[in-house]
């Protein structure tokens, strides 16, 4: 069915026994079984006040369209989302609904928080075909259960978005990296932390071991920039490398493929993606032992790209975290499951939350846990 | 205001309730007797009073699991209470209750600077997180007014903010992990040293719920290097409108302040008789505060004030030392002091879009009007969270019941705004029954849904955030289940 409005969304779902395959521009790699109910049609930006940084869209909105209208204000959705499309070689076109159902921030997340950080309010359509709204479009709100979290990073499963309002940001003035060379992991997480440590406003902490590029990205006014870039210099000058600098081009090359894991776009093999404390990232990216590896988030985020079909979890067993499998064959994804399994509470109270929110079990069945 | 009424069957096995709860505590933890219970029956929402059946004061995740396991069993409602400083109602016993304090749970149980996060019983109080911390530098971002006396479960309860939230995010952007207890006793850790869930964000909705999902003991924060300085720039302007405008402009520029304060005329009138900061006699003044080394702050108070020169301010008075600094935040200290001084009064906590604020505030004046009783406004400018400061006369008969009458009007026009009955107080007593007026009979289903997931009996702390019509048919269950 083409859904060209909410009412259309609610008949859609109502109508249907399931299953439904949930998604925006099917860029993200989760294609779970089931009739495709797309929110593509249902595009537009509806709300846009700079001055409150704060703007309301629908679901199926391009995320292209909404970078291109902040940009004439100079501002930015500051999580700086990741584009998956070369990385999981998807087609499509990536949509606001898509990057908020799956929490999808990049590595300033470290520093402004991520898109559920973002995310002011929602509209969605429930698994009975109910409207629901959670929050608004001010920044500070406690009326009521925090839904807008929930829905942040569900994936489809708990309903259908229709319209989202976010919080943006402006943009800075300029920005610049400093790249420390020739550390290994452990060393590059050391000074990743003490950078994250220092007041001076770290908003990209990454680590690339293949060329070993230990890189510290700053941001803001000009004389502010080249003050901190200073001062950083002075910290890590006993980190054991040599310290360069990167201009405001360079950088936003750097991060524009970090964000994207550029590196494992054209290598095969499977992709995860690890969330973990940044003090444990070189021993956990040691026992994953993969063909490569790239730490973010200043070691809290480990990109793994590993042999096919490798079992990650089982190597890394019990940590303070969770594994995503990314990318690789979906009989693999759906043997070793997409998303790390959840303590036996956890999983209770989520298999709970699904059953009231969609009773019928239509929406991607088999994502996040549950069952088949 | 109407409270369910207690559970006769529950009051007739008080002493059973309270044998069994001294098996699992300390005697001194179980407090019983009616004159103690007393210092329980209210918190920082003074008008509603009820002493508790019982109190207790467990000091760890397990006393708090056995008094949960016990209350479960027993099908005695739960109230958790942090520091009792919610102006909300959200620690108001009911007279069948067990108040569970945590009070004695106040330890550090780890500090991390490598992964820059600290693990704490969530009895400690806000202040004292970043107590433990700033002497290497570090601080506990949230900071609500009563951040000497308030708990961190009571912050993760209310999803409290702060003045510096403009920048740092209120408690949900700064809770990494929890340790809940369930009802029925279940322990459950939730998140931890890591970002984000790696499933649905039960962390999210965790915060924020009140208290009504589950007993959080036990919460990793976020720590934050602590910034190289701070200053204030104070400005006054003989409109609300032109004011609104400015901070609209000083958001727009690319400056993120860590603070945009805001007064109106008759709160700074209250202020100045009161405190003598000093402050300009006008229509709106604001305080805006920067962060950085002496060089930024320099730079970024430049860039705001040659903004607030292109709207005529009638003062503009850039902080140059710490005492500055002081005396500028003096008057916005104490200004709640200041409107006790006049008379008693009620502070309420919506949020409107800033592009709304002088519409707002017009309305409030003209509301002042007719219903008779003053009002000031103190305002998070940069996020729109208000707080009119509305003065009665607490033993003047019919005088608090036409305050809650005008309070209910401004947060219906909050709401009309464009923005919510509360942006960091939380619902619990106060604003419950206008819950109706922000969301539709199906968003509150779907948030109620969510409590009968994690508390499936509606033990926990039942009688709040909901209208009472909305969850009778779910209370009523549980009681008639005896």
């Amino acid at each position: 069915m083409d859904i060209k409005s909410e009412e259309d969304l609610v008949e859609a779902v109502r109508g249907t026994d399931g299953p439904l395959s949930v998604k925006g521009g099917g860029t993200r790699g989760f294609a779970p079984s089931g009739d495709p109910l797309s929110v593509a049609g249902l595009s537009g930006i509806t709300l846009y006040e700079p001055g409150a940084l704060t703007m309301v869209a629908q679901a199926g909105t391009p995320v292209a369209e909404i970078e291109v209208a902040l940009a004439k204000e100079n501002q930015r959705l500051a999580f700086e989302p990741m584009d998956h499309l070369s990385l999981l070689g998807t087609k499509g076109t990536p949509t606001i609904g898509g990057i908020f159902a799956a929490n999808v921030s990049g590595p300033r997340r470290i520093a402004v928080g991520a898109a559920r950080d973002f995310l002011l309010g929602v509209r969605f359509v429930d698994g009975a075909g109910a409207v629901v709204k959670n929050g608004g479009r001010v920044m500070k709100n406690v009326t009521g259960y925090d839904l807008v979290k929930l829905m942040a990073g569900s994936f489809g499963t708990l309903g259908v978005l229709s319209e989202v309002s976010f919080k943006v940001l402006p943009c800075p003035e300029t920005e610049a990296s400093l790249v420390v060379h020739g550390l290994d992991d452990a060393q590059a997480i050391a000074a990743l932390a003490r950078a994250m440590g220092s007041p001076f406003e770290v908003t990209g902490a990454a680590y690339d071991p293949a060329a070993q590029h230990c890189v510290i990205r700053i941001e803001g006014f000009e004389s502010s920039v080249s003050y901190r870039m200073q001062r950083l210099k002075e910290l890590l000058k006993n980190a054991g490398g040599d310290i360069a600098e990167w201009d405001a081009a360079a950088s936003a090359k750097f991060w524009a493929a970090q964000r994207d894991v550029a590196a494992f776009a054209e290598d095969a093999g499977d992709v995860w993606r690890v969330s973990c404390k940044p003090s444990d990232a070189p021993m956990l990216a040691a026992k994953a032992g993969a063909e490569a590896h790239c730490y973010d988030w200043a070691g809290g985020l480990i990109w793994l790209r590993t042999a096919t079909g490798t079992d990650v979890r089982a190597r890394l067993g019990l940590f303070d975290g969770h594994a995503t499998f990314m990318r690789g064959a979906e009989d693999m994804r759906k043997a070793l499951g997409v998303f790390q399994p959840e303590s036996a509470g956890v999983a209770r109270l989520t298999a709970g939350l699904r059953a009231r929110f969609d009773p019928r079990g239509i929406f991607n069945s088999g994502l996040m846990g549950a069952a088949q | 205001m109407e409270m369910p009424k207690p559970d006769k069957k529950v009051l007739s096995r008080k002493a059973r309730v309270v044998a069994r709860l001294q098996e699992v505590l300390p005697h001194s933890a179980v407090i019983h007797d009616e004159r103690e219970t007393r210092a329980y029956e209210c918190d920082a929402l003074t008008a509603y009073k009820c002493p508790p059946m019982v109190a207790v004061l467990p000091q760890d995740t397990n006393e708090v699991a056995a008094v949960l396991r016990i209350c479960h069993e027993e099908g005695v409602p739960v109230v958790p209470r942090g520091s009792g400083t919610s102006l909300a109602g959200g620690a108001l016993p009911t007279a069948d209750c067990v108040i569970l304090g945590v009070a004695r749970m106040n330890g550090v149980i780890e500090t991390d600077y490598e992964n820059r996060l600290i693990r704490v019983q969530t009895g400690r109080t806000n202040l004292s997180v970043t107590g433990a911390v700033e002497e290497d530098g570090f601080f506990y971002a949230p900071d609500p007014s009563s951040q000497l006396a308030c708990a961190i479960a009571g912050n993760i309860a209310m999803n409290s903010g702060g003045a510096h939230c403009l920048k740092y995010g209120v408690t949900t952007n700064n809770l990494m992990g929890v340790t809940m207890v369930m009802m029925d006793g279940e322990v459950v850790e939730v998140g931890g040293g890591h970002l984000d869930a790696g499933g649905l964000d039960l962390l999210g909705l965790i915060c924020g719920s009140e208290g009504q999902l589950g007993v959080v003991t036990e919460a990793t924060l976020r720590i934050l290097p602590k910034p190289e300085g701070a200053r204030p720039v104070l400005m006054g302007f003989d409109d609300n409108e032109v004011a609104g405008a400015c901070v609209s402009d000083i958001i727009k520029a690319g400056v993120l302040p860590v603070a945009i304060e805001f007064m109106d005329r008759p709160c700074i009138e209250a202020t100045e008789a009161f405190a003598k900061a000093g402050y300009p006699m006008c229509e709106a003044l604001l305080i805006v505060e920067v962060e950085g080394s002496e060089a930024e702050i320099d730079h970024q108070l430049s860039l705001i004030m040659e903004i607030a020169r292109r709207h005529n301010p009638v003062e503009l008075r850039e902080s140059k030392s710490a005492e500055e600094s002081a005396a500028i935040w003096l008057g916005r200290k104490s200004a709640f002091g200041a409107m006790g001084q006049i008379n008693d009064y009620m502070c309420l906590d919506g949020t409107i879009p800033v592009s709304s604020l002088p519409m707002v505030l017009r309305r409030i004046g003209e509301m002042s009007e007719e219903f008779g009783l003053k009002v000031g406004n103190v305002f998070h400018a940069g996020d729109g969270n208000m707080h009119p400061l509305i003065l009665f006369d607490a033993n003047k008969p019919g005088d608090l019941e036409l305050c809650e009458a005008f309070g209910a009007e401004i947060l219906k026009l909050c709401v009309e705004a464009g923005g919510c009955l509360t942006g960091e107080h939380g619902v619990g007593i106060e604003k419950r029954d206008l819950m109706h007026v922000q969301y539709a009979p199906a968003d509150l289903e779907a948030q109620m849904a969510v409590k009968d997931v994690f508390d499936p009996g509606w033990l926990l702390n039942p009688a709040k955030v909901f209208p009472l019509d909305a969850s009778e048919g779910r209370r009523a269950p549980a009681l008639a289940a005896e």
